[in-house]
């Protein structure tokens, strides 16, 4: 009796497991049937070639350049301002700060990860852009530059964070040693201790750019809804993620081509972020067993 | 003996410049929730609680957006929760490592890592289209559980980790089952890390606003819901909807509602580390 009883608890408990598997399948098939319904309709050399992307206009253009162009600007300003920031934060919360500061620091610094990506969004638009519209006149009210900056600011603790971590653990003898060969704190922080995490690290920034790619609602309030193939930070821009919220918005027929367009976008994001996912699982594996 | 000189001139430099990096993210915050609570605070009355939506800023209040965002959160604790342990305790205590636990282990970090707003084209598909439940309070919270799904599983796992082996090594001397120690030993043991895991994924869940607008939540319902199959709207949708109408009054409601969004936001997290300090002090 007890056994049947123990046998069943074990399959229960394996069942949930394995819905995670269900919800990857999930996601793969609900995105990829969709998709080929809209590839059957749009051919796959203009989606990947046709520079507009005008699929809500009466003349419409399938180019998933200029709504990826929206993406990869806003991500790259984000991480341009994340990057210098939070690795600085946790070199100097590793190897500088006092212990008692880094214990109630990091939990403060992590709470810019937990606001509300919508709060962000309304400071971004309210608050950063007629800001940088003081230092740059042109800047239209829609703009990359300030929701790249205001991602940059929520996507610091997870450099900061995880890169600490990754300092954290470098075994304390090679900072004897280093100081013993009579460096400094700066030469011992980037001469031994950042090349030995530096996989940590790596696994932080990919971590993060991933977050960038994937984020919406920064992007949909503050960087506009006009997709365009500019690298030009001040102008209104679309990213994948603001299109899907567009669409959602508005009243779409389901299996129209509308429709189909959001999945056609959704599988592009999800194949850009599933590599970056992968190669930052690949790199932890390794560096996990390096300091085991 | 001018080397030396330059070499610590840098490093206080450097010192300088990671205190200034530290406090810049924690200014910036500062300054915008000081921005919010100037625009918002004389807003927040009694009113603005217990109003239903309206076409007039000053009539507007959010309570149909509050009651459906406690209603998504219930429902998702009651979907998320379950699940989410069970897979963690058959993770950490029975599975063997082989092929499958090493693909549940590389998917779960991977779905960690999926876009909340491809999430939401999942629950449109499948809840909403599929199973027809339509943009249901229903069918945000599956979305949602989903979501939030690896972040329990993960923590959890963590929690249970953390138990000595002491612990069940002395159970199962007891002849106590497998599950025997589980439910008696291991679970009682990790309460607080699972708890702490858990507001931590409530906390981000209360904050989602991409992929229920992408399953079809509404940014006006007229109604609070009142069972799970209803139509509702979530606090951050409402907030997004005041944000993108142009009048003057609507910002103020943006901002009167984000205190209210954040102060529940911040509240949790603030139990949470409360929980994980609590719980850490027991193991050491």
């Amino acid at each position: 009796m007890r056994k049947i009883k123990e046998l069943v608890i074990e399959r229960a408990l394996l069942f949930s497991a394995l819905i995670t598997i269900a919800v990857t399948v999930g996601i793969i098939l609900t995105l990829s049937i969709e998709a080929v319904k809209f590839f059957g309709e749009v051919s796959i050399i203009d989606f990947f070639t046709d520079p507009e992307w005008t699929p809500l206009f009466t003349n419409k253009h399938f180019g998933i350049m200029s709504l990826l162009s929206g993406t990869l600007l806003t991500s790259f300003i984000a991480i341009a301002f994340a990057l210098p920031v939070g690795l600085s934060i946790s070199i100097y919360l590793s190897e500088y700060a006092p212990r008692s500061f880094r214990r109630t620091i990091k939990p403060l610094l992590e709470l810019l990860a937990a606001v509300p990506t919508v709060v962000y969004g309304f400071f971004a638009l309210m608050v950063v852009t007629p800001f940088l519209q003081t230092i740059i006149p042109g800047l239209s009210s829609f703009n990359s530059l300030s929701a790249g900056i205001v991602m940059g600011i929520m996507i610091i603790p997870y450099i900061s964070s995880l890169s600490e971590d990754a300092l954290h653990a470098v075994p304390n003898t090679l900072r004897e040693a280093a100081y013993g060969m009579g460096s400094t704190r700066l030469q011992n922080s980037f001469k031994v201790i950042v090349p030995a995490a530096s996989s940590g690290i790596i696994v932080s920034i990919i971590l993060a750019i991933s977050r960038a790619i994937g984020e919406t609602m920064i992007v949909a309030i503050a960087a506009g809804q006009q997709p365009r193939l500019t690298f030009d930070p001040t102008v209104p821009v679309e990213t994948i993620t603001a299109y899907i919220v567009q669409v959602s918005l508005g009243d779409v027929q389901h299996d129209s081509l509308e429709y189909k367009t959001i999945f056609a976008a959704g599988i592009t994001l999800f194949v850009f972020t599933f590599l970056l996912n992968t190669i930052s699982y690949r790199i932890r594996k390794k560096f996990q067993e390096k300091y085991e | 003996m001018n080397n030396i000189r330059k070499n610590r001139l840098k490093d206080q430099a450097f010192k300088i410049w990671g205190i200034f990096c530290t406090l810049l993210g924690l200014v910036l915050l500062a300054i915008f929730i000081g921005n919010i609570l100037i625009d918002g605070i004389l807003r927040i009355d009694w009113a603005f609680i217990v109003n239903l939506p309206s076409r007039h800023a000053e009539e507007s209040g959010i309570y149909t957006a509050l009651m459906g965002s406690i209603w998504v959160l219930l429902l998702t604790t009651l979907i998320a929760l379950p699940v989410g342990i069970a897979a963690a305790i058959y993770l950490e205590e029975y599975s063997k490592k082989n092929k499958l636990s090493t693909i549940l282990e590389v998917n779960i970090s991977n779905l960690a890592g999926v876009p909340s707003i491809i999430y939401g084209l999942l629950g449109l598909e499948v809840f909403v289209r599929i199973l027809e439940m339509g943009a249901s309070v229903l069918a945000g919270s599956c979305t949602l559980a989903l979501l939030i799904l690896p972040i329990v599983i993960v923590s959890t796992r963590e929690a249970i980790k953390a138990v000595p082996k002491s612990i069940r090594d002395a159970s199962f001397a007891m002849g106590a089952s497998k599950w025997q120690t589980v439910y008696h030993q291991l679970l009682p043991a990790s309460f607080g890390g699972i708890l702490t895991g858990i507001i931590l994924a409530l906390s981000r869940a209360v904050g989602e606003t991409a992929p229920l607008i992408v399953i079809g939540a509404l940014a006006y319902v007229p109604f609070a819901p009142s069972s799970p199959m209803d139509e509702f709207s979530v606090l951050p949708i409402q907030i997004f909807n005041w944000i993108t109408r142009p009048q003057h009054g609507f910002v103020e409601n943006a901002a009167a509602a984000i205190i209210i969004l954040l102060l529940i936001t911040f509240v949790m997290n603030g139990i949470a580390v409360y929980f994980r300090n609590k719980w850490q002090k027991k193991f050491k």
